[in-house]
């Protein structure tokens, strides 16, 4: 009876730490890629001097970042400096608990995912704002207050637009989710759901506040923003947790409005066979893959946005739209229009 | 009316933003401009303006004649020229300084140099290690005109029409 216990709690251990090493490496790639996918919008050839082709600069970062001496300012609150990009950290890590990577394959499957992940996201805000008032410094008070600010605004436009979502599927697990969605691309909910689906994408590249919505950390104003007064592993915690945060809110994209593991040729005679052999788990990367490349184009692309803009764009626009469209989807439930709300 | 209908439809339709990103996005395609700097160089004009350099005429004579005229031009106040007699009673300099910090570069010793003796050359690429090595003392100009006299010669050559 022990031994299984003991096995079962192996294995859910095995699970997770290659979960966590897997996003590691993939947020390391991803900075590779960034600085790749920007270099080439502007005309440059990015990082290529590190091993073939540049591939190990994100080792080099990593070694870099590791070594660099960890600096805690005197008048900060060490306590709370020191806690803040363990918060960071550990809410963008627990939020892959709930993410659904195959039809098999989920760490935890609860009914509630789509809630615990709002949840969680939601208090990776604290790291930020504990980060910002630890540090005792004007720069990092100020990225720490906009980005408060930005995330609790931005998060009630994003709420509503999963509110959509949850509508549609009627329910709040991810499986249920993906599985209400089946049917081909024509069935994924990008397409009933187009406004919700937009705001979902703009407010959850607020939420992360990434370009244009990156006045958290605007260089050109606020020097780093929240973490200007942080160097070494502790400052590498912070990136970390972004960078999982974005690959967290792309995968939740590929998920809520684009039918995560599923096959984007089902339903379509010839393809859907000849594709069947391929695991779920390829499509959502590649779906995921897709929208975090989004997120290095905007940023190449797009200037910041003013802080007020920031704030009229997600209460004056994103909200009203979010409202007005969960309307339209309780309408479509109710009546059970088109291919997508007959089963609900 | 009609405008603000298009405005409207306009800015829901994120139109402004797509077409941002399609321009971006041909030139994630386009050809990359990145010199790969040590191997590959940029092509520089016989005018450059890089290090000085003291020439000798090809008899290994120097040329300069300690006339002081570049000291005297220098707006930087960046040459220091010492002068005495020679043993054979020609008059040479002693000592001919130039501080690399408070150069600028403008080539106006070269211009006013009535033996071609203090050039400017076209390599722009050296360093200093160590205090004191922004001084370019007699000896290392006319060492940087002896590596480089075939270049210096080349250029003034090039230019030679223009002077």
């Amino acid at each position: 009876m022990m031994m299984a216990e003991f096995v079962l709690i192996g294995t859910i251990l095995l699970k997770i730490i290659a979960m966590v090493i897997v996003l590691l490496l993939a947020v390391a790639y991803l900075t590779f890629m960034e600085r790749k996918v920007i270099g080439y919008m502007q005309q440059r050839i990015g990082p290529n001097r590190i091993g073939p082709l540049g591939l190990l600069q994100p080792i080099a970062d990593v070694v870099k970042l590791l070594n660099k001496e960890i600096i805690i300012p005197s008048a900060s609150n060490r306590f709370l400096f020191m806690i803040a990009p363990m918060i960071s950290i550990f809410t963008a890590l627990a939020a892959w608990a709930a993410i659904p990577l195959d039809q098999a394959f989920v760490l935890a499957n609860i009914n509630a995912g789509v809630l615990y992940i709002f949840a969680l996201s939601s208090l990776g805000v604290y790291g930020i704002l504990i980060a910002g008032w630890a540090s005792n410094s004007k720069y990092a008070l100020f990225g720490a207050m906009r980005a408060a600010a930005q995330s609790i605004s931005y998060e009630i436009a994003m709420g509503f637009a999963i509110v959509g979502v949850m509508m549609a599927a009627g329910s709040l697990n991810f499986q249920a989710i993906i599985h209400a969605q089946a049917g081909g691309i024509w069935h994924w909910y990008w397409l009933p759901l187009f406004p919700l689906w937009m705001v979902y994408w703009i407010s959850g590249v607020a939420e992360t506040n990434r370009a244009p919505f990156d006045v958290a950390e605007g260089e050109s104003e606020l020097v780093a923003g929240f973490h200007v007064e942080y160097s070494g592993s502790m400052f590498a915690l912070f990136f970390l947790a972004e960078y999982i945060n974005m690959i967290l809110i792309s995968t939740l994209a590929a998920i809520l409005f684009f039918g995560g593991w599923l096959s984007p040729f089902e339903g379509i005679p010839g393809l859907e066979t000849a594709f069947a052999w391929v695991p779920g788990v390829v499509w959502l990367l590649i779906k995921l893959a897709f929208f975090v490349f989004c997120y290095l184009w905007f940023r190449a692309t797009f200037p910041r946005y003013r802080y007020d803009q920031i704030m009229r764009l997600g209460w004056k626009i994103l909200i009203p739209v979010t409202l007005v469209w969960i309307v339209v989807i309780a309408l479509a439930v109710q009546w059970q229009v088109g291919p997508w709300f007959t089963g609900v | 009316m009609m405008q603000r209908l298009i405005q409207f439809i306009k800015t829901f339709s994120l139109w402004e933003l797509v077409s941002g990103l399609k321009l971006t996005g041909r030139y994630l395609f386009s050809r990359k401009i990145t010199v790969q700097y040590p191997e590959e160089k940029t092509p520089t004009s016989p005018r450059f303006r890089g290090i000085h350099a003291l020439r000798r005429y090809p008899n290994g004579e120097e040329r300069c004649i300690a006339c002081k005229l570049c000291e005297a031009v220098c707006p930087a106040l960046a040459i220091t020229i010492e002068a005495e007699p020679r043993f054979d009673g020609s008059r040479r300099t002693t000592l001919y300084e130039i501080d690399l910090f408070k150069c600028v570069y403008c080539g106006f010793c070269e211009e006013s140099c009535p033996v071609d003796s203090i050039v400017l050359t076209r390599f722009h690429d050296y360093h200093m290690e160590h205090r004191g090595e922004n001084i370019l003392t007699k000896e290392k100009l006319l060492a940087i005109g002896d590596r480089y006299e075939t270049e210096i010669a080349a250029d003034r050559a090039t230019d030679a029409r223009y002077r």
